[in-house]
């Protein structure tokens, strides 16, 4: 019994990364980032508006919050659509209730689903960033460059086009990539992602076709993550986010500012029993010292400066 | 495969030879951090896949990576304010990778043991040549980085062999973090007929194991240290007992679980009779002064009562 020689050999042991997408460096030891009128911690929240077909394909794996029963799984199905139907509009109250910027990150076909959503959107004027086709348009390494980049296109296409404005932000559908995918990001105007989770601060993302900025959405702290994925409470959410909310605050008085990244989804924080914890944490870091709600954009050209 | 490795033998955990810690401490205490360095693109091990999703696998690489540029430092902060020397459970590649961690941790002092090359390059399926050469590269490599070769090893992503444990012992070690089944060290048999010991380090007390594999909201998770600290500080008064909470930087360092392990820190480093201590230093203490009494002890119970 043995392995093949390539398991004892280690190329890419080298200084820094073992590829070449963005440079290794520690946070702390960077030169710090101020916030405009020396405020401290900036709130990024993150609106996610999904469709999830009846007819998934599950390529390359079940996208997370989808179908899981035989078709058709209608109970998955609509509980996601409630998302887009309810619980965005409650959404939109609590979020308007503190004067809170944010984010809307939607997947192309709710253009075609949802046009009175995107024309409410649309009127209030909140950035708008494209994520992906839908939910089981999952990008990975086994699709081909010209199905990517055309599902990347079409996306941008229509979000552009419906909300008039210059699409410059992405989120992957589950976070997922294909090598390719930063490339055919950048050529396609955007610039910032949100799919990597290994930084509090953004950073620059090499891709052959340019720089994008690598935006930090934390997945540690996505609603859906704490209250589906690891099945804590409400409280415990809402525990969550203050905790973390303090603890970046505190290091902001002397590592200069940060981010606290919200992700939302209206089909799990847009229900009546939950509502009310997502009110608690926007009235709790609303009424922090020297915090300022910011969408991904604003972060990116505070930084970029 | 065998029923059982025989690594040790059966020891009732009532009327063992008393242990005292230095300076009459009842229990030992240790923090071990786990520096790992996960390959984005790794060779693919027979038996074990690194990552569940096709290369890249964006999410899984990127928190791992969260924990070397964002949370190495928040948790060396912490351990600072409470005196507590950490004891690396190390990919030693990372010596090459993300030397300036490998300085921050020579100035403190901490221990440096083995945690193999890459956490994303298994045991299974290595020749015992094999296995060797990857502990003895592993063991090199922190001799040549820190002036000192481990003493301690945890095998690299909990993947062993029949032989880790004597193949370990060979290149100079004295213990191993491998084994659950003790709260107090304990002699481990190999077949160089060295001494050889457990210490232990607790699957239950790992921060990985209680939030990505028990889902535990982090406020239980600083309840349940405080409970495991109660209890065998209470028993230590009859025997020296030890606990260990190893943490990985990707988990315990993000924002919403700082707070929680701080204060479970405090309440343990706030007690008198605690020796605050190393995973070698235990190690070296148990076998200078207990090795023996203990062997003995474990032989007179084999068979019957």
């Amino acid at each position: 019994m043995s392995l093949d020689n390539e398991h004892l050999e280690y190329p890419k042991k080298r200084y820094g990364m073992d590829h070449d997408r963005y440079e290794w460096s520690i946070l702390q030891e960077r030169p710090s980032i101020t916030w405009p009128s020396h405020k401290k911690l900036a709130i990024w929240i993150n609106v996610c508006l999904e469709f999830f077909p009846l007819n998934q394909s599950g390529t390359p794996f079940p996208p997370p919050g989808g179908m899981t029963m035989p078709y058709p799984d209608l109970r998955h199905f609509s509980l996601r659509d409630y998302g887009n139907r309810v619980g965005i509009y409650r959404i939109l109250k609590a979020l308007d209730a503190v004067n809170a910027k944010a984010t809307f990150s939607i997947n192309g076909q709710l253009t075609e689903r949802a046009p009175y959503l995107m024309d409410i959107l649309k009127e209030r004027g909140d950035e708008i960033i494209a994520y992906g086709w839908n939910m089981d348009s999952i990008h990975h390494s086994g699709m081909s460059l010209d199905e990517e980049k055309a599902l990347i296109e079409r996306t941008i296409d229509k979000l552009s086009k419906y909300s008039n404005k210059k699409i410059l932000g992405w989120l992957s559908p589950s976070r997922n990539e294909s090598k390719y995918t930063p490339e055919l990001l950048a050529s396609a105007g955007l610039s910032y992602f949100c799919d990597w989770v290994n930084d509090d601060m953004p950073y620059l993302f090499h891709t052959d076709n340019g720089e994008l900025w690598a935006m930090p959405l934390s997945n540690e702290l996505d609603d859906a993550f704490i209250m589906m994925n690891n099945l804590h409470s409400e409280q415990s959410y809402l525990d969550q986010i203050c905790d973390a909310a303090d603890f970046l605050l505190n290091e902001a008085q002397t590592e200069g500012g940060r981010i606290l990244a919200l992700n939302i989804h209206p089909w799990m924080s847009g229900q009546p029993h939950r509502i009310n914890k997502l009110e608690a944490v926007l009235h709790y870091i609303k009424t922090l010292p020297d915090v300022m709600f910011a969408n991904g954009t604003d972060i990116v050209n505070i930084v970029s400066n | 495969m065998l029923e059982d490795l025989e690594l040790y033998d059966y020891w009732p955990y009532h009327h063992r030879p008393k242990i005292t810690w230095p300076n009459n401490a009842r229990l030992a205490f240790w923090v071990a951090p786990n520096i790992e360095f996960y390959e984005l693109d790794p060779p693919l091990n027979p038996s074990r896949k690194a990552w569940p999703q096709p290369y890249p696998a964006t999410q899984g690489y990127s928190i791992r990576d969260y924990g070397n540029r964002v949370g190495h430092v928040r948790q060396m902060r912490i351990l600072d304010k409470y005196g507590v020397r950490g004891s690396i459970s190390l990919s030693t590649a990372l010596c090459e990778h993300h030397p300036e961690i490998i300085q921050m941790c020579l100035e403190r002092e901490w221990e440096f043991f083995s945690h193999g090359i890459y956490n994303t390059r298994y045991t299974y399926g290595m020749s015992e040549t094999q296995e060797r050469e990857m502990i003895d590269d592993a063991v090199n490599t922190i001799e040549k980085y820190t002036g000192r070769k481990p003493s301690g090893y945890l095998a690299p992503a909990l993947s062993h062999s029949e032989l880790t444990m004597d193949l370990f012992a060979e290149a100079g070690g004295i213990y191993t973090c491998d084994l659950f089944h003790d709260d107090q060290p304990t002699p481990v048999k190999v077949r160089s007929g060295k001494q050889f010991i457990s210490i232990p380090y607790s699957l239950e007390m790992n921060d990985t194991i209680a939030y990505v594999v028990n889902k535990i909201e982090p406020r239980r998770y600083g309840q349940i240290i405080k409970e495991n600290f109660d209890r065998l500080y209470q028993e230590g008064a009859d025997s020296g007992t030890v606990m260990c909470i190893p943490t990985h930087n990707y988990q315990v360092s993000c924002p919403h679980r700082l707070k929680a392990f701080e204060e479970a820190l405090d309440y343990i480093t706030g007690h008198s009779d605690v020796w605050v201590t190393t995973g070698r230093e235990i190690a070296e203490y148990f076998i200078d002064n207990y090795y023996e009494i203990s062997a003995d002890d474990i032989n007179s119970k084999q068979g019957t009562l």
